[in-house]
């Protein structure tokens, strides 16, 4: 492995470290709340106009295209990573970057369209 | 507390091909004793084909490193007894190549880390007349990361290094960026173009476990990932200027 | 590589576990910490899902709301709260720590680094919860 190819992977990189934070900070207390609490009826959920109105609002669009988007990229990384050395499937390692972060476009794309039309 | 322990060693003979397999000796259990000190024990007085490497017996020329209880250890600086009452079981270090007993191949850990060129590596003509200063705070950016042994420990420790075979590995990279740390030194790029392939710094999940085990808290772990961040700018920085000379 | 000649003793090259995390903890953490990736996928999916019932119309969203009051939905959650938690603390514990050990050049205490992140986290827990309430 001398005077080989510098790897491509800061990009992913990247985009993993960015989400590891959104995840870190923000996703506990969402499942908290639309997980367990407003489904178990601790805390009273707000109604279907208050909660379309919430995410209607330009700076929540923002904020959940930027969690969403990261945290899809984030997941696709450590997925991979996680299947090729946890699961010890080095081998389908292309195939792996293929389905991982394949699939975090697909779901940044479902992302932005329904922001867009919410 | 009874003032012997078993100690169940690895034996594995190249000449008679075949698996490993373990040997129990019953070895003195003394409050001052290493594990090592029992391996020696058996050596001269139970059985002289055990095979096993040590120098220094004081935690310093890194050659004892062994699996005691399957954990990476260094056998010079670790008390028998704290694994009384036993048997304790020590193994040659994980993820190597065995030669015999005890002892394993390094060859590939050594040319891994001639290739990541851990010296001071100047571009210019380097004659100071006087010696080079180095501050405080300079030596400080470095020096937790130049107290490497070279024990091998992080290798065995570590997950990746034994399912990848190429993985440059944890020592080899934490000695990579403790050079380019130094204020003295300019081979950063010949480092980036072996530490940014997969093979390199890539390769490390962060299990962590290196940093862990390093009788000398070098934290490899801490280097591979700063690495990263200095791999990322520098891939960023040539995406955004492809043709500038960084 | 060594080369073996004929009367060259061989090596004993040892295969790795296929279970090998389960050798030690701190294997089987690092394998429940990379597996907090899954429930990322699935909450992101999750909420997709949720933006797509509210934007239809009040029903779906009701059917949505029902189909997470189900106790294998809550389960699930909380077994995906349980693990984003142990992605955020060891994230926190570690990431900065490289960060600011980057920055600084030079050795910082691991408390210095991760408390401002604990900070952070918790006023930003607050934050957003009051938004998810309707109270803000
Ligand atoms: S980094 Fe630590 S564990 Fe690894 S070889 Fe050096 S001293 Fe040993
Ligand atoms: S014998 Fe030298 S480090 Fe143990």
């Amino acid at each position: 492995m001398s005077a080989g190819k510098r790897s491509n992977e800061p990009i992913v990189w990247f985009l993993f470290g960015t989400g590891g934070f959104f995840a870190a900070f923000f996703l506990p207390v969402h499942v908290l709340f639309y997980g367990l609490l407003f489904p178990t009826g601790l805390v009273h959920a707000p109604s279907y106009q208050e909660t379309l109105a919430l995410v209607r609002h330009p700076l929540a669009r923002i904020y959940l295209f930027a969690l969403l988007t990261f945290c899809f990229f984030h997941a696709a990384h450590r997925m991979r990573l996680t299947l090729s050395d946890v699961l010890n499937l080095r081998h389908l390692n292309t195939v792996l970057a293929f389905l991982c972060y394949g699939g975090a476009l697909v779901g940044t794309a479902f992302t932005v369209w329904l922001l867009m039309t919410v | 507390m009874s003032d012997t322990i078993i100690l169940e060693v690895a034996r594995f003979n190249p000449e008679d091909g075949g698996e490993p397999s373990y040997q129990s000796y019953e070895v003195p259990l003394r409050p001052d004793w290493m594990v090592l000190d029992g391996l020696n024990h058996i050596k001269d007085q139970l059985d002289g084909s055990l095979a096993f490497r040590w120098s220094c017996r004081m935690g310093i020329c890194g050659s004892c490193g062994m699996m005691v209880n399957g954990r990476p250890t260094l056998t010079c600086e670790t008390l028998l007894m704290n694994y009384a009452p036993g048997p304790v079981r020590v193994a040659p270090l994980d993820h190597f190549p065995v030669v015999k007993d005890l002892v394993v191949d390094l060859d590939d850990f050594l040319a891994k880390l001639q290739k990541v060129r851990p010296w001071v590596v100047r571009k210019d003509d380097f004659k100071p007349a006087r010696e080079f200063i180095q501050s405080p705070a300079q030596l400080e950016a470095f020096h937790q990361f130049s107290l490497c042994i070279n024990c091998t420990l992080c290798y065995a420790a570590c997950p990746v290094s034994g399912l990848d075979p190429n993985f440059i590995g944890p020592a080899a990279i934490a000695l990579a960026h403790r050079y380019n740390l130094d204020s003295r030194d300019q081979g950063i790029e010949d480092r980036l173009d072996i530490l940014s392939q997969h093979e390199g710094i890539w390769d490390c999940t962060v299990v962590g476990e290196c940093s862990v085990v390093c009788p000398k808290h070098v934290d490899p772990s801490l280097a591979i990932q700063q690495f990263k961040l200095t791999a990322t700018k520098e891939w960023f920085k040539s995406f955004l200027l492809p043709r500038g000379k960084h | 590589m060594p080369q073996y000649t004929q009367f060259q003793p061989k090596e004993y090259r040892p295969k790795m576990s296929a279970y090998w995390y389960l050798d030690h903890w701190h294997y089987l953490r690092y394998a429940l910490r990379e597996a907090s990736s899954f429930f990322v996928a699935y909450f992101c999916v999750l909420t997709l899902v949720q933006l797509a019932a509210l934007g239809t119309n009040a029903t779906r969203y009701a059917h949505f709301q029902a189909f997470m009051a189900s106790p294998v939905m809550i389960i699930v959650n909380v077994i995906a709260l349980a693990f984003f938690l142990l992605h955020a603390i060891t994230w926190f514990n570690l990431v900065p720590r490289v960060v600011m050990r980057q920055m600084l050049a030079r050795p910082t205490p691991d408390i210095v680094s991760s408390a401002p992140n604990y900070f952070v986290w918790f006023g930003a827990t607050i934050i957003l919860a009051l938004f998810i309430m309707g109270v803000l």
